[in-house]
């Protein structure tokens, strides 16, 4: 049983808390925590450090945000990545401040279950089902891309506090990621947490999945983003989260008889674990192999609530293996012959031989490759990547430092050939306005209208991170029209002041092009926003609008 | 790809010397806005799914099945012709009371049923059903892009910023893909910026675009501008309701609205994509009348006004209403259905077959139904997009719905 982060925190608060104050990261945090060779960069060609700073930043980190270009340049850039590879080196006070106000992100899933009750439950409980009542679900159960939410009707909501809806978890669980993403030190985390999250994806609207999110990606992806590959799969692998999104935990062995239906194997997860986690679409496995593998599955469950009969085999929420649903027979899965009567262990044996598939390697190096890189990822670092992936036995840490050590990391091709997606979009003209936010704010419905919305991607491949996926007429005219809106603090939450970048004297539309796009204004540029303020000089509100909305701003 | 063609370059070229098709001499102005392009046919497909599983047993009842009324004490419609009633139809079948609104456009050939249809894939998760139907490949889980989408991509089609539109929030699996799409809530937010800020905004964007370097946030850019222009020039989001029609005051009402909007306003339309909820009834569902009629209500009087502001243009548009699977035929302990499999299935205006109940009918007997509790389906719905595709908007292709071999329905004539 992993300690789940809140408790790390607090263990550490009260370890450090008291004398570091002034150096939260200071040498006693350091000693605990194995020191980590620092990285070695390609020497500079042409460009400056501050040129890399800003890349690192904006492939790394979610953007710069005012005066973190000359911080790295100064620190170095070799040194900064050193440290975001060691995240809980790195000091992050401002987020833990603000992360204390959403109450759930600690909470253990059979707290949130019980906490945030279904109402639909509610309701029964209290016999207005019975009583032949109209109910609809407020959280419109399975039914999140639906246009209309429904509300709650008069009699369930005298039942339910709105807070207590379970829809109120994952309100906390999108604060935090725009929140961390914004103002977390730690942004090479965050970069990560997001990846390996839209890796292993999971939906939020799916019936339990809201209630399971929250330790899904505090617990089975978070710890492990630069850990062993092996852990992070067997973590998604036996998360409830996931169990429940591709269906296995209602896989049996077949022809099992329970409560007059007869149940069978259930092949969602085991392809998808296939296609999509590990070996990759054209990674060679067979048919055959997804149904051996479903069969290694079979029982890999969790406990879940019956219909008002209360949860069976242990705490609600939690992994469970369900022996009697477990088929004991032998099978094959890729060649390799897994005895009869292995139990639980016929699924680790699984994860095993597809964690050390040079298949496995490759497909993740491209996916590395895809997002730090282009769309279109160099074979040379592609092999490279995934080199250092077999080699480390699926070390994401070692692996991730072939990918950032590598020239095409740095190469001048590199610059800005990767499409923000909206998520990346919104976070990055955020930090660039150096906008205060709060933890609650109106970033997340701005990121849904942008085409991405938050938790809310149904199929199991995740979101693209191809610019095709995102660049389109209704997506583009949602940035715009968020970089207008941001620049002119109308986003609630949020507070920006384009005016103090740009200065009270000289040029502002100089100023503004070096600080959200690091170049000076072309004359392009200076002609195109000239005839936007009609007779008038633009302000500093629009022209900061209109840089955010700008094709360069669009890239990274 | 390219879709360069010449009315978009001579577009674009006016536009970079600062009289674009707003500014453009009448006459030049009505020439790109108004002159037929060559081929195009108009045709419009729009479809509109019920997402949460719509109980097919009530929106079109089988009230001639003498285990309809006994295996649904609470919730079976009665005959044609007694109070409360179903209106009658084809072969026996009655149209639920609530949707009396589409009557008339059965009555006169507009409007046509097929029952006993859906997904060969037995899910009943309305995740995996509703990705299948939108991925139009079921039991395929990893298809990036949807069915419309590919039927789009499929045919070269003339160019057009509203080509493909989604009436939703974002774009819908059916319509994700390579073929540009795009989504919107309605037409009146599809604008750039607040307040008087907004039209110099959209002429720096503009100019901004125009010279990206990066090719496909160059061609987002002229899409957007053009469909920016086309809105404002043609006034499209204040076109008013023709020929009397009343849309309810629902999102489906307003919605179904910008639709026809768009057709009337001929911008390129060649597909559109709405849905509606609330159709998951487990529980209270009511028969003639109580929930479930209550959103009836809305599809047909939604429908109906639809039908009546396009007028004659109903014979380029066809509409298919469709939901991911039917409901069980035995009522369940709460006065409501659970998740079933074989459900219904409208298809309105183009050359439909109309005033017919198409399909082959499966039974109500215990050896009829799908794993003994549900409506078996005995039409592929995939037969009948791949016919409404073929005949209506002339589009056939392997891709569109790989591995199936579709089969004729005569549900468009």
């Amino acid at each position: 049983m992993r300690i789940r982060p809140g408790l790390q925190l607090s263990a550490l608060l009260i370890v450090f808390g008291a004398g570091c104050s002034a150096q939260p990261h200071g040498a006693a945090r350091r000693e605990l925590l194995a020191p980590r060779a620092a990285i070695v960069l390609p020497p500079l060609s042409g460009e400056s450090e501050r040129d890399r700073a800003r890349h690192a930043l904006d492939r790394l980190a979610f953007g710069p945000r005012p005066r973190d270009v000359e911080t790295v340049a100064k620190e170095g850039v070799a040194r900064w990545i050193t440290r975001q590879l060691d995240p809980r080196s790195i000091a992050d006070d401002t987020a833990e401040k603000g992360l204390s106000l959403l109450p759930t992100l600690s909470l253990p899933t059979s707290a949130l279950y019980e906490r945030y009750p279904d109402p639909r439950a509610v309701a029964a409980k209290a016999g207005l089902a019975k009583a032949g009542l109209t109910l609809k679900d407020p959280d419109g159960k399975e039914q999140v891309r639906s246009p209309e939410r429904a509300e709650p009707q008069p009699q369930v909501r005298a039942l339910v506090n709105p807070g207590e809806l379970p829809r109120q978890i994952l309100k906390e669980l999108v604060a935090q990621k725009v929140y961390r993403a914004v103002v977390s030190e730690r942004q090479l985390e965050e970069v990560l947490v997001d990846f390996w999250f839209n890796h292993f994806n999971v939906f939020a609207g799916k019936g339990d999945v809201r209630w399971l999110l929250t330790s899904y990606e505090r617990d089975a992806i978070r710890p492990h983003v630069l850990g062993k590959f092996r852990d992070l799969l067997e973590a998604t692998a036996a998360h409830p989260a996931m169990l429940f999104y591709l269906d296995n935990w209602t896989s049996t062995k077949d022809g099992l008889r329970r409560g007059g239906r007869t149940l069978g194997p259930n092949e969602n997860y085991a392809r998808e674990l296939l296609e999509l986690h590990t070996m990759g679409v054209d990674g060679g496995y067979t048919q055959n192999d997804v149904r051996e593998v479903a069969r290694c599955f079979t029982g890999w469950s969790f406990v879940r609530e019956r219909r008002g009969r209360g949860p069976r085999g242990g705490e609600i929420g939690t992994f469970v293996f369900r022996e009697a649903a477990h088929d004991r027979g032998e099978k094959t899965v890729l060649g390799t012959v897994i005895p009869a009567g292995g139990g639980i262990e016929d699924a680790r044996r699984v994860l095993d031989l597809l964690a050390a598939r040079p298949e496995t390697a490759r497909f993740l190096a491209t996916k590395l490759c895809r997002r730090f890189l282009a769309d279109d990822p160099p074979g040379a670092a592609v092999a490279r990547v995934a080199e250092a992936f077999r080699r480390s036995g699926g070390d994401l840490s070692v692996t991730l430092r072939a990918l950032v050590t590598s020239p095409e990391m740095w190469s001048d091709a590199a610059r800005g050939a990767k499409t923000k997606t909206p998520f990346e979009l919104a976070i990055s003209a955020t930090r660039a306005l150096g906008a205060s936010v709060s933890p609650y704010n109106a970033i997340p419905s701005w990121i849904e209208k942008m085409g991405a919305p938050l938790y809310g991607c149904q199929p199991p491949t995740g979101f693209a991170d191809t610019a095709s996926a995102w660049v389109n007429a209704g997506g583009l005219l949602a940035r715009l029209n968020f970089g207008l809106a941001l620049a002119g603090g109308r986003i609630a939450g949020v507070k920006a002041d384009p005016g103090a970048l740009a200065g009270t004297n000289g040029d502002a539309l100089e100023r503004l092009s070096r600080a959200l796009l690091a170049t000076p204004p072309s004359q392009a540029t200076r002609d195109a926003l000239a005839g936007s303020g009609e007779a008038r000089e633009p302000d500093a509100v629009l022209i900061a609008g209109l840089l955010l909305g700008s094709p360069e701003f669009q890239r990274r | 790809m390219n879709r360069r063609y010449f009315l978009r370059s001579s577009g674009l070229a006016l536009a970079a010397f600062g009289c674009g098709p707003i500014g453009a001499p009448g006459f030049l102005r009505r020439a790109l806005a108004e002159s037929p392009s060559p081929g195009r046919s108009g045709k419009v497909l729009v479809t509109l799914f019920l997402r949460g599983a719509a109980d097919g047993l009530s929106l079109v009842a089988p009230t001639f099945e003498s285990r309809y009324a006994a295996l649904r004490p609470n919730l079976a419609l009665k005959r044609a012709g007694q109070d409360g009633g179903v209106l009658p139809l084809e072969g026996g079948f009655g149209l639920h009371p609530a949707l009396a609104a589409l009557h008339p456009l059965y009555r006169d050939g507009s409007l046509a049923i097929v029952h006993a249809v859906g997904s060969p894939n037995p899910t009943r998760s309305h995740f995996d059903a509703q990705d299948f139907l939108e991925s139009g490949t079921p039991g395929v889980k990893s298809t990036r892009d949807g069915w419309m989408n590919r039927a789009l991509s499929a045919s070269p089609g003339e160019p057009s910023a509203f080509r493909a539109v989604a009436f939703a929030p974002t774009l819908p699996r059916s319509l994700a893909g390579a073929a540009p799409a795009v989504a919107l809530s309605s037409l009146s937010d599809f604008d750039l910026g607040a307040g008087p800020a907004g039209a110099g905004a959209s002429a720096s964007f503009e100019s901004l675009y125009g010279g990206a370097v990066d090719a496909a946030l160059k061609n987002a850019g002229t899409e957007t501008f053009e469909a920016l222009r086309t809105l404002r020039g043609k006034g499209i989001p204040s076109l008013p309701v023709a020929n009397g029609a009343e849309y309810p005051a629902s999102p489906l009402g307003r919605r179904l609205r910008g639709i026809a909007q768009l057709v009337r306003g001929d911008v390129g339309l060649e597909a559109a994509f709405t849905d509606a909820s609330g159709w998951d009834t487990h529980a209270g569902q009511g028969a003639a009348q109580g929930q479930l009629a209550n959103r009836l209500l809305d599809l047909g009087n939604a429908l109906a006004a639809f039908a009546k502001d396009l007028g004659p243009r109903l014979a380029d548009v066809c509409v298919v209403v469709m939901t991911e699977f039917g409901r069980t035929v035995r009522e369940n302990g709460t006065r409501g259905t659970d998740h079933g499999h074989g459900s219904v299935l409208f298809v309105l205006g183009g050359s439909v077959a109309g005033g017919r109940v198409h399909g082959k009918w499966p039974g109500l007997s215990d050896a009829d139904l799908f794993e003994g509790r549900d409506l078996a389906v005995t039409t592929d719905l995939r037969d009948v997009l791949a016919e409404v595709l073929a005949r209506h908007l002339r589009i056939s292709s392997p891709r569109i719905f790989p591995g199936h071999t579709a089969v004729r329905t005569g549900i468009l004539s």
